[in-house]
């Protein structure tokens, strides 16, 4: 194999998601209206969320419920630094003062925020990761819960359970397209490279991976923290692209709906992690669209509130019935191999 | 004085409540690996079976209507019943595959059932009048008992005796602990998986059952997510107990259940509303000391 083809090999599966929602994007914003651009947005930032995720729980194979933690964590990060100047003073009195007064500009604010996040989920993988699988699930359900009851109740600098309003919107789709990629790069590379196969290896059998040399502790940190980064940037996009942030946002329902997006991709692969975001992000839409009512003939045809999340939750049931490693089910798309010479299917 | 004996009478209550949702946990994790999220629609369902669906928000009552002992039987059966289909529909045809998967199918399972009682019963939480004649104070020995508090205590203790009896006597509750120890090993040597696990499933909706009474008295309100605290201070419990350990899920009950009662009382009154964030936190903490849980069991280990 030639050097050229080799590394058209490498990086054909990141080019097979990325073209695509290039593609995506660019008709989009051409041919379709404001709202289709910002279902397009939505779901760029998805992805980003989605990926960020898979870093830790589609490589480790342990499910994690405090990702929306860290995308709170660089969310309001980002909202002190970058919102509403004049009021922050009355309605965030508890900031230190070089935030109650200024405002930092927007790549700096984002930067912070999103290490914010990063270091928050190492510090936080510091002690989750010493536990076994199911146990550091659970205990990713603990960290949501202790995130958002201090952030509810924390009035005098997040504003308790109220909506921080006027934070610039400066996320556009492209933007929002140009972060995924980059997301989806560094995914790829991650699981390429040494640290990703040691930690593909645990997945597959802990004790076999152990005594191969590799540390369960250390390479699920590493991931643990690298995912909380990813997720931490899929949080400062979604508050610079709403303008608002609410702590209710990043609770049970922006979880589910994330590893909804996950599982029926399939959490084996980077591109399971996108198609699922495409997938769920079309039937909630299609559904949303349902309860706002349609008309047929002379009539007009609505479902009731609530659909779309039974929609998707039985979307997600059927798919772990019938088809339990997702859509791709743990495949990249890869390019067929020219010469079979029987050595099987690539799924690097 | 007084008020120790008072705020160890809560603790104990509230420590009970929550040692019988993480017995129910624990049970159905025992014979199926599966951390069952949907407990917590267990008991909200058993609720709002109280009331008529409707929008408003004081509904007539529907289970609740009847003579105590019947509307007591009509939530038990109705939670017995759906915690036995969702076994049925969604996790039985899952029995095989891996934790995860089940944690997630579960997941799903509690999103949907929620989402259901929301298009039922609207979202907007409900007052319900039951039991009101437990609210007055008993005086027993100087001590002020809220009526509602004995009840919890009376009906926990009698419900873990009951059970305890039940798995160390009966051949079924024999079978069921096999079946936590070493599922394989007990079926080939004659239990029958599909009744365990029913029978787990029916006993967890039991349980379930009797917490949305207790808390639906103690509280008189419907809320869609009145099940999610008290489930979700049962997984921290059965995480701290050790995974798979039945009275290691009732320890840690106990444990979160206290923890909690003694942080609302001695914290500074500023930080009373993060009383929550500090018994999880307390939970990460117990589980920087020992990862593995209190209680250790045999098949908590994996076997090579």
């Amino acid at each position: 194999m030639s050097r050229v083809e080799a590394i058209c090999r490498y990086w054909f599966p990141v080019a097979a998601i990325v073209v695509p929602l290039a593609i995506i994007v660019a008709l989009s914003s051409r041919f379709g209206g404001l709202l289709l651009q910002r279902t397009m947005t939505e779901m760029l930032i998805s992805v980003v969320v989605v990926v960020g995720l898979y870093v830790f729980v589609g490589n480790s194979g342990i499910i994690s419920f405090g990702h929306a933690t860290f995308m709170a964590i660089a969310a309001y990060a980002s909202a002190w630094q970058t919102c509403c100047r004049m009021l922050k003073p009355i309605t965030m009195s508890g900031l230190p003062p070089f935030l109650r007064y200024h405002s930092v500009p927007l790549l700096p604010s984002a930067m912070v925020s999103i290490l914010l996040a990063g270091i928050a989920a190492f510090l936080i993988g510091l002690i989750l990761m010493r536990l076994r699988g199911l146990s550091a699930s659970i205990s990713t359900l603990a960290v949501l819960f202790i995130l958002n009851v201090v952030y509810s109740n924390w009035d005098s600098v997040t504003m308790g359970t109220a909506s921080i309003v006027g934070l610039p919107m400066y996320v556009s789709a492209w933007l929002a397209l140009l972060c995924a990629v980059v997301v989806i790069v560094i995914a790829y590379v991650y699981q390429t490279s040494r640290f990703g196969l040691a930690i593909r290896a645990t997945r597959e059998d802990e004790v076999a991976a152990a005594a191969s040399g590799i540390s369960l502790y250390w390479s699920r940190l590493g991931a643990f923290a690298l995912s909380g980064l990813i997720v931490g940037l899929g949080g400062v996009l979604q508050a610079h692209f709403l303008g608002v942030v609410s702590i209710e946002s990043f609770f049970l329902t922006s979880t589910f709906l994330a590893l909804a997006m996950l599982i029926v991709g399939g959490m084996g692969s980077l591109a399971g992690a996108v198609v699922g975001v495409v997938v769920i992000k079309f039937i909630v839409d299609v559904f949303r669209s349902l309860e706002v009512g349609i008309s047929v003939g002379g009539g007009t045809f609505s479902l009731p509130a609530g659909t779309q999340e039974l929609a998707v939750a039985l979307v997600m049931l059927l798919i772990l019935v019938y088809r339990k490693d997702g859509i791709m089910a743990g495949r990249e798309f890869t390019l067929p191999r020219r010469n079979s010479n029987g050595r099987g299917r690539d799924n690097g | 004085m007084n008020t120790l004996v008072q705020v160890l009478v809560n603790a104990i209550a509230l420590g009970s409540l929550y040692a019988l949702v993480a017995l129910a946990i624990g049970l159905v994790f025992g014979v199926m690996r599966l951390i069952n999220f949907a407990q917590a629609n267990y008991i909200t369902v058993g609720a709002y079976a109280l009331v008529v669906p409707s929008a408003s928000i004081a509904p007539a009552l529907l289970l609740g209507a009847l003579p105590p002992a019947f509307m007591i039987a009509g939530v038990l059966a109705v939670v017995v019943v759906l915690a036995l289909l969702t076994e049925r529909i969604a996790f039985r045809p899952l029995r095989n595959s891996s934790p995860s998967t089940l944690l997630i199918s579960s997941f799903a399972v509690s999103y949907f059932i929620q989402n259901l009682i929301m298009l039922i019963h609207t979202g907007r939480p409900k007052s319900v009048g039951i039991g009101q004649s437990l609210s007055n104070a008993v005086e027993i020995g100087g001590i002020q008992i809220a009526g509602v508090q004995l009840v919890t205590m009376i009906v926990a203790a009698g419900l873990l005796i009951a059970l305890v009896l039940f798995l160390k006597k009966t051949p079924l509750g024999i079978q069921m602990r096999a079946a936590a120890e070493n599922f394989e090993m007990a079926r080939l040597l004659g239990m029958s998986a599909d009744r365990v696990i029913a029978i787990a499933f029916g006993i967890s909706g039991l349980l379930g059952g009797a917490v949305s009474l207790l808390l639906t008295i103690q509280t008189g309100t419907l809320d869609l997510r009145m099940g999610l605290m008290p489930v979700v201070y049962a997984f921290f419990a059965t995480v701290i107990g050790g995974m798979g350990s039945l009275p290691g899920a009732a320890l840690g009950g106990f444990l979160v259940g206290v923890a909690s009662v003694l942080l609302q009382t001695y914290l500074p009154i500023d930080l009373r509303p993060f009383r929550d964030a500090g018994v999880f936190a307390l939970v990460i903490l117990i589980l920087l000391v020992r990862p593995q849980g209190l209680i250790v069991t045999g098949a908590a280990k994996e076997r090579i």
